[in-house]
């Protein structure tokens, strides 16, 4: 757990005790920060109790879970009170989820803060929330056995009810917690000492019980961000600048804006964090007042340093950075690549490349701020609210403790909503005009103002022996670095040649699981790019371009060795050394995909072809064994292609929602297909050039696939699927390109003529 | 003033002349199921009906509909599910769920008009509908079963 352990703040749960008592609300259950057993009980005494409440109990069984998750359509809180509940036997029925606030009393166990992201959450939580579960359960037993006047080692407990097994007298948990009388003090110790179930004996953990996230989402009652009503409040829509960042306002003439109905103030952003530059904000009196006033607002800019920039001056700098043999950092260096290939019978080189892109989440950023009593209230749906909160009290000039970030559902996160750029407009609108501010981007300001999957440029070179056999490989990886921007150390990680820090957000996936005996990575931090196109986390990060060219290099190679691409890749994955598990693993869904698809079985049409690849994303330390075979019919005459059939295969552990498992793998598929062929952001003049769905085109009904999905079975510890998918479907689809007609094409989004140019050649 | 009537409601609202729909029902009437995705009719996510049949309300005018029957999402099922909500719950549909409402309300003006659409109508239909999370293979499934219960009532 490398990464993991790096990235999370010093966790005190360790240390913590684990309190159940009774509260307002019925029975509460939760980690509590007070030291010793002795100031529990006094801050009990004193009503004081404030757990970091993590669930409870009312009176009428009712359960709530408390989610520090931020609910994107994963289904991670339904996924957290399954959990809990597992341990707790409590009544499905009876569960219900509730989003927290930004109190720190709230952060993750382990990451130390309020962050969803990075397939972490069930990995990470599903030990404390099993512990929190059965504590409960225990507690509940013993409480319920003296209600019934039987020893508590007879009784059992299921269903919400405590069962004494020899009379067969049950008392509910509902009751239980009427009377008011269990309550118990856990020592850190003592929860670890729980004997937790095996999963032989779950009953729920497994069981694709309905998410408690859905009714609502179905007719209209869900509440996101978007949706908060504040009385007295007014809208505010942003006008940003001409470039994507370091802009200036230089002028405002809002002689026009003055004759729209409703039109309050044009602010213009102070922003002292820099997370925007160069907005202004049109406030009125409704959405559709400030977005007139917007459009009648006469506003000069100085452009800043980034308004010559563009897609080709990133690559030119990209390439220059890669050619001085010095830049960069190195994540992985085993042996000496650059001597195994340069004594290799056979060398290959390639370039791979991927666009900017964007996450366009269907619900445009928003958020809407107000100040009452000294005390900012944003509401808004955040990933990351620890450090959101954080840049609102920055942009404010406030104390962060003065900050409550008020959590609603998010309608569509994909790592954009890790990025707190929203709350600032809000907050420095509604502090201009004194008033509640709902601040929404419009869809154009949502798309130009992203915080961008970076364009890359990735630069390989592999050596073989007469054999074939591979020998050396040299990857190298050159973008804007989407983690460092966030100036959390604790987010980099020591360079392997130790020169300082490097983002591994940018270079994961590249470690692989093939056994190589010279490997070497390195991480170049475009400088231009950074600046210019400030990058951001996009639904899988660096694996969905790593494996790009890991995937088509292994491909590339194995076609040079005169071999099978998938038996190719099952002899590289011998699981030798630090490579031992998990490469059998992923060959193992490698395997199973395969054989899935027919590779080798069916007899395709002309110009078809079926294309593998295999990941182990999202870090080495969190892998989930992914792999996918694509199913694709080229047209040589022009290039045009069409994907027939994704088939992929999935070992990630235990399974917590069987369900909930195929959603995120159907959803993150369709997202690496979209990313691979219809997504694209270009950079013009410092400019996304990008405007609406128009043209930045994510995938639609017409062009999904047939999809064949397959979980492995696993008693391991729980792994995250929703961003693993994403990763290997572009370079599946590639391969099977180059199955097809011998076409290999090495940039990303992959378009109809780059595939005729490939056969041309 | 203008006077709009709503899931069975009459209502009065103060908005300007080419206000978009959207916002008087979202903002105004607070009905929020109804979302604001694009405002240029390109995703469906504001899809809402003016007498049965679909519209984008982010490109229709307040005063359009005016003398018109408008349904939003919370007025679908008229008190209780539509087949189509209870589909969606059936088949897990949504993820974000952002879309949704849009959907389920383009969805209904299919089979209400369709009992039993192809896989190829429904894909004609649905196609202006963007899901970001991509949940397409699910909704077609639910509008297939929300027809299927649908039929199988109305010839009961």
């Amino acid at each position: 757990m490398t990464n993991i352990d790096r990235i999370g703040l010093p966790s005190d749960l360790k240390r913590r005790n684990f309190l159940i008592g009774s509260g307002a609300a019925g029975l509460a259950f939760g980690y509590v920060a007070v030291s010793g057993v002795h100031g529990i009980s006094d801050a009990l005494a004193a009503g004081k109790f404030e757990p970091t409440a993590w669930y409870s109990i009312a009176p009428d069984g009712k359960i709530t879970v408390m989610v520090g998750k931020a609910e994107m359509g994963q289904h991670v809180s339904s996924a957290m009170a399954q959990i809990v509940a597992e341990e707790l036997e409590a009544d499905w029925r009876m569960m219900n989820i509730q989003l927290v606030d930004n109190d720190p009393k709230y952060n993750d166990p382990v990451l130390g803060a309020l962050i969803t992201g990075g397939s972490w959450s069930v990995r990470m939580n599903f030990d404390a929330m099993s512990r929190a579960g059965a504590a409960g359960r225990i507690t509940l037993i013993d409480a319920g056995a003296a209600m019934m006047g039987v020893p508590a080692g007879e009784c059992r407990a299921s269903n919400s009810q405590v069962i004494h097994t020899k009379s067969g007298k049950k008392v509910s948990y509902a009751k239980i917690v009427a009377d008011g009388k269990a309550s118990r003090v856990w020592t850190a110790d003592e929860l670890k000492a729980i004997k937790l179930k095996t999963p032989g004996q779950y009953t729920l953990v497994g069981q694709s019980v309905a998410q408690l996230d859905i009714p609502p989402k179905t007719n209209g009652t869900a509440k996101y961000g978007i949706d908060a009503m504040v009385p007295g409040m007014l809208y505010g829509k942003p006008i940003v600048p001409p470039v994507r960042y370091g802009a200036k306002v230089a002028a405002v003439d809002d002689s026009g804006a003055k004759k729209v109905r409703g039109f309050v103030k044009a602010v213009t952003l102070d922003d002292k964090t820099g997370t925007t530059t160069g907005w202004v904000v049109a406030v009125a009196t409704t959405y559709d007042a400030a977005k007139k006033a917007a459009e009648a607002l006469k506003i000069a800019y100085d452009k800043g340093p980034n308004a010559k920039v563009s897609d080709q001056t990133l690559i030119d700098e990209a390439k220059r950075l890669q050619q001085a043999g010095d830049s960069g950092q190195l994540f992985v260096k085993k042996g000496d690549s650059a001597t195994a290939i340069a004594g290799a019978a056979k060398v290959l080189e390639a370039e791979y490349f991927t666009s900017i892109n964007i996450h366009a989440p269907l619900e445009p950023m928003n958020a809407t701020a107000y100040e009452k009593d000294g005390v900012w209230h944003i509401h808004t749906g955040n990933q990351f609210a620890s450090r959101t909160g954080g840049i609102a009290a920055g942009a404010l000039g406030v104390d962060p403790k003065n900050v409550v970030l008020h959590q609603y559902f998010i309608g569509g996160g994909f790592g954009r909503r890790l990025d707190g750029d929203m709350v600032v407009p809000a907050v420095l609108a509604s502090k201009a005009v004194a008033k509640p501010v709902k601040l929404i981007y419009a869809r154009e300001d949502d798309m130009a103002m992203d915080f961008t999957r970076p364009l890359t440029y990735q630069k390989v070179k592999a050596g073989l022996d007469a054999d074939g056999k591979l020998v050396g490989l040299a990857h190298d990886v050159v973008c804007a670095w989407p983690t460092a921007r966030w100036g959390i150390p604790e987010f980099l990680t020591p360079a392997v040649d130790k020169k300082g820090p490097l983002d591994s957000f940018t270079v994961n996936g590249a470690d692989f699981w093939y056994t190589v005996p010279n490997h070497q990575v390195r991480a170049i931090l475009n400088e231009l790019a950074q600046k210019a196109t400030p990058s951001g986390q996009l639904r899988s990060v660096a694996p969905g371009w790593t494996f790009w060219a890991v995937e088509s290099m292994i491909d590339e190679l194995a076609h040079a060795a005169g071999k099978d691409p998938v038996d190719y890749r099952l002899a590289l994955l011998d699981g030798a050394g630090d490579n031992a598990v998990g490469a059998k693993k992923l060959a193992n869904a490698l395997r199973t995909a395969v054989g899935r698809s027919g590779y080798g079985a069916v007899t395709l049409p002309k110009n078809s072809g079926i294309g593998v690849a295999c990941v182990s994303s999202q870090e080495r330390a969190t892998a989930t064994w992914t792999a996918c075979t694509a199913q694709v019919e080229v047209n040589p005459a022009n290039g045009e292609f069409k994907v027939n059939r994704l088939t992929l295969a999935m070992d990630l552990g235990t399974v917590v929602n069987p369900d909930g498992v195929k959603a995120q793998i159907e959803g993150s598929a369709l997202w690496g297909m979209s990313l691979a062929l219809f997504e694209k952001a270009p950079l013009e003049g410092g400019a996304l050039q990008v405007s609406n769905f128009n043209d930045y085109t994510p995938l639609r009904m017409s062009q999904m696939p047939d999809l064949d999905i397959s979980v492995i079975a696993s008693n391991d510890p729980a792994s995250g699927c929703g961003e693993p998918g994403v990763t290997v479907i572009a370079p599946a689809i590639a391969n099977a390109i180059f199955n097809a007609v011998g076409a290999r094409v090495r940039s990303l989004p992959i378009t109809a003529e780059a595939v005729k140019a490939a056969i041309k050649t | 003033m203008i006077t709009l009537t709503i899931n069975g409601q009459s209502r009065q609202v103060d908005t300007a002349d080419d206000t978009p729909l959207l916002w008087v029902i979202r903002e105004q009437l607070q009905m929020t199921g109804t979302k604001f995705g694009c405002g240029a009719g390109l995703c469906g996510a504001c899809t809402v009906h003016l007498d049965g049949v679909a519209v984008r309300s982010c490109q229709t005018a307040a005063k359009d509909a005016v003398a018109k029957k408008i349904t939003t999402i919370e007025g679908l099922g008229g008190g209780k599910p539509h087949a189509l909500q209870v589909a969606w719950e059936v088949e897990q549909v949504p993820q974000c769920g952002y879309c949704q409402s849009g959907q389920i309300m383009q969805a209904a003006s299919l089979l209400a008009k369709n009992p039993d659409p192809t896989k190829q109508e429904i894909v004609g239909h649905m196609d202006g509908n963007l899901c970001r999370c991509m949940t397409y293979g699910r909704i077609q499934r639910a509008i297939v079963r929300a027809a299927a219960d649908m039929r199988s009532k109305s010839g009961a």
